[in-house]
């Protein structure tokens, strides 16, 4: 019991510190931002606010996909390269059931969307993409329980199988979800203007990471979850069926994945590639926050959302393109101070 | 956690770095396949076309010896590192950015090819070292996670900062005069990759019998002892690392004379998958693998157009990738140890039992799954 309040103040003391330096690199940026074009930013302060909503966003849409990531890992040691496939074809499965249900095959509006033409996708999208993840693992992956290398192995020949066969079915040209009318615009709130999508998602994610915690916490499928992540043979010698946890994890975890899929795509688009930049993404995020932990990505998250939002919009003109450096100094500092993240503990 | 190791690595193979106790005997079916392997690439060029010897073989040969640097790493240190395409790129965005003199993206600086060279293998090997101290403190998945991230990052930066590359890449890079273009000259640089490789081969083969490459297969199998021991697992591991990015930037050097050209396309996640696809499907386990793994992607590559009945079938040369990602998925799941391990497979069967007895230690390497991790 001690020894587990003394790990959460440490993980408290590196959340916050994460956060400090976060914000005094911000602080930073903004003091000595004169002549840069983050100056006409400083002189309104209402553009960092929406650096801040921005980061906050794109961190809920992080946190989604990652969560189901990290839930796989922790439970199953898998890492599923996968991951960012099941998100692509999310995306592409929705964005076909929106065509079928508002009848126009292009050109669809925000007028010709009603919420349940996004919701209704969005769902079967995450239904399918969860159900095809159980029979990856039960296919493939059930067999070789324990060869970690090995499973690793296998989910990149089937992404590398998916991202082909995507190209095939859907194209390789870049395609978008349709949000709902009744949110595709923006709302001004003290003369800052602000798109609702945007703070949809983020709402989104929230209730995503409230129902995720939960169920982990209270019931008692999430707690047979936690002890599989802490102890997988003494939850099978208490006579509780592991494999049937193992194949839920991949089933709620690939959902995630899709349903994530729905999101970016009506957010920032599909098309070939995206697959592998959100598995990126992903692995950013719990490399940073530690695998397995869902505290750990909610912290991955929020970093990687704050340098993704604030490196490009407050470097100095003609180096914006190097805000990639910073997701790599992101990680590279983590790993130099927590080889196994924030929040991650060795193996 | 053990360091981590391949459990199904179920038999080990006599390329380790145990003392070979059976190395007396003078004609093995190892030493035949070599001599047979040497001979081939000499005579090679005499009884094929142009077109083979250049974007067959040559190719082969280049992305062998990139893939020998990661399973140099993966079979003697255990670390699956995925950053080696990012190393080989770097070469090659260096070099074209250092000898190009004009009309294309990138620096333009117009030295002399051989000082390119210089530049790119010292700044790849350089890279190399910082980044192996990043990620050499991670072990296993999050090893290849990290580096993964590595490549992946590599591509968005020469993608985005068109300072140096931007998406269309650095075109019409000079090679030195005398290798010429693979177009006018293709056996000249066949050659230089043919020797380069059997270098190659020969060094890493005789690094893993060095007490450095013996500590770092200690390191690899059991990282605890080796520590209690005083051996600093960090250094070895960043040092291999290093080695490792080393031997691929000199693949880089090869690539950019040979193609004449690189974008961020060619260091992309697909470039990188692929990497690990020709490694795996050679043979992981053993430095040899490499270029089995490669020659038979290369060969996929440009004759699968030519198989009969996989057009009618939807998988026509379009589908490369999902065929190619078929043939992993079978290797992944019924051999582990790639082509490599099918051959030997087979002549083990072949052989009498004597034959192979001295050579084999007949421990097996990963007999517990709890060492796994």
């Amino acid at each position: 019991m001690k020894k587990s309040s003394q790990r959460s103040t440490v993980q408290w003391t590196a959340l916050v510190a994460g956060w400090s330096v976060a914000a005094s690199l911000a602080a930073w940026v903004l003091v000595f931002a004169n002549g840069t074009p983050a100056e006409p930013l400083l002189s309104e302060p209402a553009d960092f606010v929406v650096v801040v909503l921005n980061s906050l966003t794109i961190a809920g849409l992080y946190f989604i996909v990652a969560s189901g990531f990290t839930l796989i890992f922790g439970l199953m040691r898998v890492v599923n390269l996968a991951h960012g496939s099941f998100f692509l074809l999310g995306g592409y499965l929705a964005l076909e059931f929106q065509k079928t249900m508002v009848g126009k095959t292009r050109n669809i509006l925000g007028s010709d969307v009603g919420v349940i033409d996004w919701v209704l996708p969005l769902l079967l999208a995450a239904m399918i993409t969860g159900v095809l993840g159980l029979i990856m693992q039960q296919l493939f992956l059930r067999k070789f329980q324990g060869q970690d290398m090995r499973e690793t192995l296998i989910t990149i020949a089937i992404s590398v199988i998916l991202a082909d066969l995507m190209v095939a079915w859907f194209g390789g040209i870049g395609v978008d979800i349709q949000w709902p009318g009744l949110i595709d615009n923006a709302v001004v709130v003290f003369g800052i203007r602000y798109s609702v999508t945007r703070l949809f998602m983020l709402g989104f994610a929230i209730v995503v990471g409230i129902a995720l915690w939960g169920w982990l916490q209270k019931t008692r499928t999430g707690m047979i979850i936690r002890a599989g992540v802490d102890d997988t043979s003494m939850v099978q010698a208490l006579g509780i069926n592991v494999q049937w946890v193992f194949g839920l994890a991949f089933l709620v975890g690939s959902a995630l994945a899709g349903m994530g899929g729905v999101m970016g795509g009506s957010f920032a688009g599909l098309a070939a590639g995206v697959d592998g930049q959100w598995l990126l993404n992903s692995i950013i995020v719990v490399i940073v926050g530690g695998l397995g932990s869902l505290t750990g990505a909610l912290a991955g998250s929020l970093l990687l959302g704050t340098v993704t939002a604030f490196a490009p919009a407050y470097l100095p003109a003609g180096f914006t393109n190097y805000s990639i450096i910073f997701t790599f100094v992101l990680l590279g500092a983590v790993l130099a101070w927590r080889p196994y993240g924030l929040f991650g503990e060795p193996e | 956690m053990a360091a981590l190791r391949f459990v199904w690595r179920a038999r080990v193979t006599a390329a380790r770095a145990a003392p070979e106790l059976g190395s007396r005997r003078v004609f093995t079916a190892e030493r035949v396949v070599q001599v047979a392997a040497i001979v081939g690439l000499v005579v090679a060029p005499a009884f094929t076309s142009d077109f083979f010897v250049s974007f067959v073989l040559t190719q082969a040969l280049l992305l062998g010896v990139v893939a020998a640097s990661l399973i140099f790493l993966a079979a003697y240190g255990g670390m699956v590192s995925l950053a080696q395409t990012l190393m080989f790129g770097v070469t090659g965005f260096v070099i074209g950015n250092a000898v190009t003199t004009g009309g294309s993206k990138g620096l333009n600086l117009g030295l002399d090819p051989w000082i390119g060279v210089i530049l790119g293998v010292g700044i790849t090997t350089v890279l190399a070292f910082v980044l192996g101290a990043v990620a050499s403190r991670s072990t296993g998945l999050y090893f290849l996670m990290i580096t993964l991230t590595f490549g992946v990052i590599g591509f968005y930066f020469f993608g985005q900062v068109t300072t140096f590359s931007g998406f269309g890449g650095v075109n019409q890079v000079r090679s030195p005069p005398f290798i010429g273009t693979p177009g006018q000259f293709p056996e000249r640089l066949y050659y230089v990759a043919a020797v380069i490789s059997v270098v190659v081969y020969l060094v890493l083969r005789y690094i893993t019998r060095t007490p450095f490459g013996l500590a770092l297969q200690g390191i690899r199998d059991d990282h605890v002892r080796m520590s209690s021991l005083g051996y600093n697992l960090w250094i070895h591991r960043t040092l291999a690392f290093t080695l490792a990015g080393f031997v691929a930037s000199i693949a880089g050097v090869l690539f950019i004379w040979w193609n004449r050209q690189i974008d961020p396309a060619s260091i992309g996640i697909g470039a990188i998958l692929g990497l690990l696809i020709i490694a795996v499907i050679g043979g992981i386990n053993r430095l040899d693998g490499a270029w089995v793994g490669a020659i038979v992607f290369v060969v996929a590559n440009n004759y699968v157009r030519d198989v009969p009945g996989l057009n009618q079938i939807g998988l026509g040369e379009a589908r490369f990738n999902t065929i190619i990602g078929f043939i992993f998925l079978f290797i992944v799941l019924l051999s582990p140890d790639g082509l490599i391990g099918i051959g030997q497979r087979i002549t083990r069967s072949l052989t009498p039992a004597r034959m192979h007895t001295s050579r084999d230690p007949g421990y097996d390497s990963g007999s517990g799954s709890s060492e796994m991790m």
